[in-house]
């Protein structure tokens, strides 16, 4: 009988491929007994960055606390299209209090299990960059200050979308916003601002830090089910594209995300009490304005004109982050 | 400032004490800062001051003319409170001269509710402090040796 | 059990017993007493079976309690003035949720200017927040409404303040005999949720509710308040039939037979009122008092019926309400609104300013002969008024009142000596 040689191919996408891989290896959202945690039928836009992140954590939580977890979320987008009266997506103990209280809420619910001798149950709380920059920073940093057995998961698409894409502590240099709008001498985000919460989480010296991305979900699962049984306070930023906010096509979503990887912009490392203890390696180092002109936030950048010192200012920070974390070939300056 | 009442009957007025039917002056330096006798109840109205000096000393014995001899009483709470306790707190100290001055507490209470609310050796030795007070004023008391400033 | 304790303190040993199981601190003068005496508790073991947190701010410290209530953990925490402002929108937010928190507030001023002693504009700003409001008149019925709030919030599945006056209760030593832990236990069910973060059970708490249900919610609010209404009263009997005394309640009259005035007031200062009306009444002066306690829900028919003999009514009232009279007479005054007694709003106490029984006195003597405004500042020192009012028409860059006004009293007292 021929003996025929069978290929398979994945080429032109950037779907999790799992077939290939072991079972224990593949992706917890590829399996049928996945919690369904975000269930469909939520409200998110086509292509939100959100919703996939949320998914995908939610699910590997679920997975590596066999089922035992509660939710505590901000005020924000995801809240607001999974909830929509009279109806949930939320197929986990799920609440939600305010904007600014997510991390102290779930430290109430950690403290009430610890009481009530639940000691299996692991609470996560979850937030958008608004709800936990800003608005949710004093009760962030409260809670890992107290080393609260908290997991807190934030989603970081960059502004206040839900409320109409405003400006917040995490929208980048130069995007902008409804608040920086592209107008004026300095147009978009001025430069100069912002913050890291990542690097403020490790400098409460809380047991892990991780930053991630939709770009690799491989790698956002293995965070969080790593995070999810240590005990203490725990953060992960996930990078999340918003197609509406940043102005992008919404099948671009996972494409964009890779490319804040690819080129620096947003770096993807782990650290445990204040150490970087783990990153990972640029691929392909892309250019910075190859991230940018994806999305209409950055539009001006290059229309009518390029602002070649905005843009050489933004690959500046890439470069500097690569160098920082050493995410070329692993060495740090 | 701090005031209390003392009553048989539950106490339910909360206004800061105005007319006091006893002063207990723990720092002599106010006597001439602040008008601390007004509205001290005279004619038998009591006065304790915290001070190793004699009244006549302090030279405020005119303003308590109208108050009988016993009744305006220097207790060296501070000094005492110094040997017996260590440090220079003469409250615990001061309850023992109230109670001898004005016979409103017994000494065995003052002693009681000084070792409960000082726990060990702290307890003890402000017990023992004040006990010295109570001691010395009533034996001052007993011989009668208190002035006044002469006109 | 018998004690000479500070009303924080015996506060502190009460809600103990009331077996929480979830405190958060924060401090702010006047309750720091309190939630210190509890850390203290559950640091040495005296209190088990409890998390401590000390949180990062008054909105964290209710935040947390939000969630371990919804966890479905008896939750418990302390606040006053510029604290209770800072978690307002968690306040609302609890009440909002449903869920049975108990929290003291000692009461204290709010700024600016900054004032750290007693009225009772901190409760007062969150009146129609949802939560129930009770006013402990002194030290026992502040430890003992601790045990019947924790009762009555779950019962209802409504939060509770217990407000007790700051500085004047928290702070004073007084006699309290503070219950035992088998007298409370025996009282006190444990807690049984009516909606709970439980992973066997997952259900998502915290919604949006649209135009379309709103108003349904919020009527089931109103509704509670209602239901409050007349749990309060029985839940006060309970508490006297195995405690052996009388707290709580809505309200608690006194010497009102026969009276054609009664003065209303809330908290600490009825003891001083008492004292009063019992002199006046040995005059043959017919005075009596009522002592609000439950402030929210407002028992509009009780008091109503308790005024409806007196002639006149003088409202103590330790809540300006600026350029309107004060927040507690104007429930009274609905109160009475189908009545034809006077109702004289005094505003007193503001800040901590004591209120004596001899202003009182004069006070109640120019009521009687129905020469008082209908609004009246007790005890106001108009000297130091004017010379602000005149200073600001003088010139524009007046400066700030609160520091000259401070200069005018130091300027005054030291033409004394």
């Amino acid at each position: 009988m021929p003996f025929h040689q069978i290929k398979f191919y994945q080429t032109g996408t950037f779907t999790v491929g799992n077939r290939l891989l072991e079972e224990s290896d593949r992706a917890v959202q590829s399996g049928i007994q996945r919690s369904n945690a975000l269930n469909s039928g939520h409200r998110a836009c086509q292509g939100c960055g959100e919703a996939l992140g949320a998914r995908y954590a939610v699910d590997a939580a679920m997975r590596a606390s066999g089922g035992n977890l509660v939710a505590v979320n901000a005020t924000g987008c995801l809240e607001v299209f999974s909830t929509p009266y009279p109806e949930t997506s939320w197929q986990v103990a799920w609440m939600h209090s305010l904007f600014g209280n997510a991390a102290a809420v779930a430290a109430g619910v950690a403290a009430a299990t610890k009481a009530q001798g639940r000691t299996n149950v692991r609470v996560i709380a979850q937030g958008g960059d608004g709800g936990t920059a800003d608005i949710g920073m004093g009760c962030l940093s409260g809670m890992f200050e107290r080393n609260d057995d908290v997991l807190y998961i934030c989603y970081d698409n960059e502004a206040y979308m839900n409320t109409g894409v405003q400006r917040s502590g995490t929208t980048p240099a130069g995007a902008r916003t409804a608040t920086t709008p592209a107008v004026g001498s300095q147009p978009g985000n001025v430069f100069g601002q912002g913050k890291s919460v990542p690097l403020i989480a490790m400098a409460h010296g809380i047991p892990y830090v991780a930053t991630a991305s939709v770009a690799n979900l491989h790698d956002l699962e293995y965070k969080v089910e790593k995070a999810v049984p240590i005990h203490g306070a725990r953060y992960i930023h996930i990078h999340v594209p918003c197609p509406l906010g940043w102005g992008s096509e919404p099948h671009d979503t996972i494409k964009v995300a890779r490319m804040a990887v690819e080129s620096g912009l947003f770096p993807l490392f782990e650290a445990e009490f204040g150490e970087v203890t783990e990153r990972t390696l640029i691929r392909r180092k892309q250019p910075a304005e190859e991230y940018l002109k994806l999305q209409k936030r950055f539009a001006h950048l290059f229309r009518p004109v390029r602002d070649e010192e905005r843009i050489a200012a933004i690959q500046a920070i890439a470069d500097r982050n690569i160098r920082r974390f050493g995410l070329e070939n692993g060495a740090r300056s | 400032m701090a005031f209390c009442r003392i009553s048989d009957r539950p106490i339910r007025l909360r206004e800061p004490v105005a007319q006091p039917d006893a002063l207990i002056i723990q720092d002599p330096t106010l006597l001439h800062q602040a008008s601390l006798f007004d509205g001290l109840r005279i004619p038998n109205g009591y006065v304790l001051i915290n001070s190793a000096r004699k009244l006549d000393e302090l030279g405020i014995g005119s303003y308590l003319r109208e108050l009988p001899l016993d009744h305006v009483v220097t207790a060296p709470a501070t000094e005492l409170a110094l040997r017996y306790v260590g440090r220079p707190l003469p409250n615990s100290t001061l309850l023992g001269a109230f109670a001898a001055m004005t016979g409103e507490l017994r000494l065995e209470s003052v002693l009681a509710a000084i070792r409960q609310k000082f726990a060990g050796k702290i307890g003890e030795a402000n017990a023992v402090a004040a006990q010295a007070a109570y001691d010395l004023i009533s034996q001052s008391q007993a011989r009668e040796e208190i002035h006044v400033e002469a006109d | 059990m018998w004690k000479q304790i500070e009303g924080s303190r015996a506060v502190a040993e009460t809600v103990a017993m009331c077996r929480p199981q979830v405190i958060c601190a924060y401090p702010i003068t006047p309750q720091t007493h309190i939630v210190e005496g509890l850390g203290e508790m559950v640091k040495s073991g005296a209190l088990a079976g409890c998390e401590f947190l000390n949180v990062e701010s008054e909105f964290g410290a209710l935040s947390v309690a939000i969630g371990a209530s919804a966890a479905g953990a008896r939750a418990y925490t302390a606040t006053a003035s510029q604290g209770l402002l800072f978690m307002a929108e968690a306040v609302y937010n609890a009440a909002g949720l449903g869920l049975p928190i108990v929290m003291t507030i000692g009461n204290r001023a709010i700024g600016a200017p900054i004032n750290i002693w007693n009225d009772h504009s901190d409760s007062m700003s969150m009146r129609d927040s949802g939560w129930i409001q009770l006013h402990a008149e002194n030290n026992q019925e502040a430890a003992d409404l601790h045990i019947q709030a924790f009762r009555l919030a779950e019962e209802l599945s409504c939060p509770v303040m217990v407000c007790m006056d700051g500085f004047i209760l928290t702070h004073a030593y007084d006699r309290i005999d503070v219950p035992l832990q088998h007298q409370v236990d025996a009282w006190l069910p444990p807690f049984e949720p009516r909606q709970m973060l439980d992973p066997a059970a997952p259900v998502s708490i915290g919604a949006m509710v649209g135009p379309e249900a709103f108003s349904e919610v919020r009527y089931l609010a109103h509704h509670k308040q209602l239901r409050a209404l007349e749990r309060i009263p029985e839940i006060s009997r309970e508490f006297g039939e195995a405690f052996g005394r009388e707290s709580g309640g809505l309200l608690r009259p006194y010497r009102i037979e026969g009276a054609d005035t009664i003065v209303v007031a809330l908290g600490s200062v009825n003891g001083t009122i008492q004292e009063a009306v019992d002199e006046l009444r040995s005059d043959n002066v017919a005075i009596g008092s009522i002592s609000i306690c439950s402030f929210r829900p407002f028992p509009l028919d009780a008091v109503g019926s308790a005024l409806s003999g007196a002639k006149r009514v003088v409202v103590i009232d330790k809540s300006l309400a600026p350029g309107l009279g004060g927040m507690l007479a104007t429930d009274v005054q609905m109160a009475v609104s189908s009545g034809r007694q006077r109702v004289y709003t005094v505003i007193a106490g503001l800040g901590g300013r004591p209120i004596t029984k001899a202003s009182l006195l004069t006070l109640f003597h120019q009521a009687r002969a129905d020469a008082l405004e209908n609004v009246t500042f007790l005890d106001l020192n108009w000297d130091i008024v004017n010379r602000q009012l005149a200073r600001e028409l003088a010139t524009r860059r007046s400066g700030p009142a609160a520091e000259n006004i401070l200069k005018d009293l130091g300027t005054l007292s030291s033409r004394v000596i």
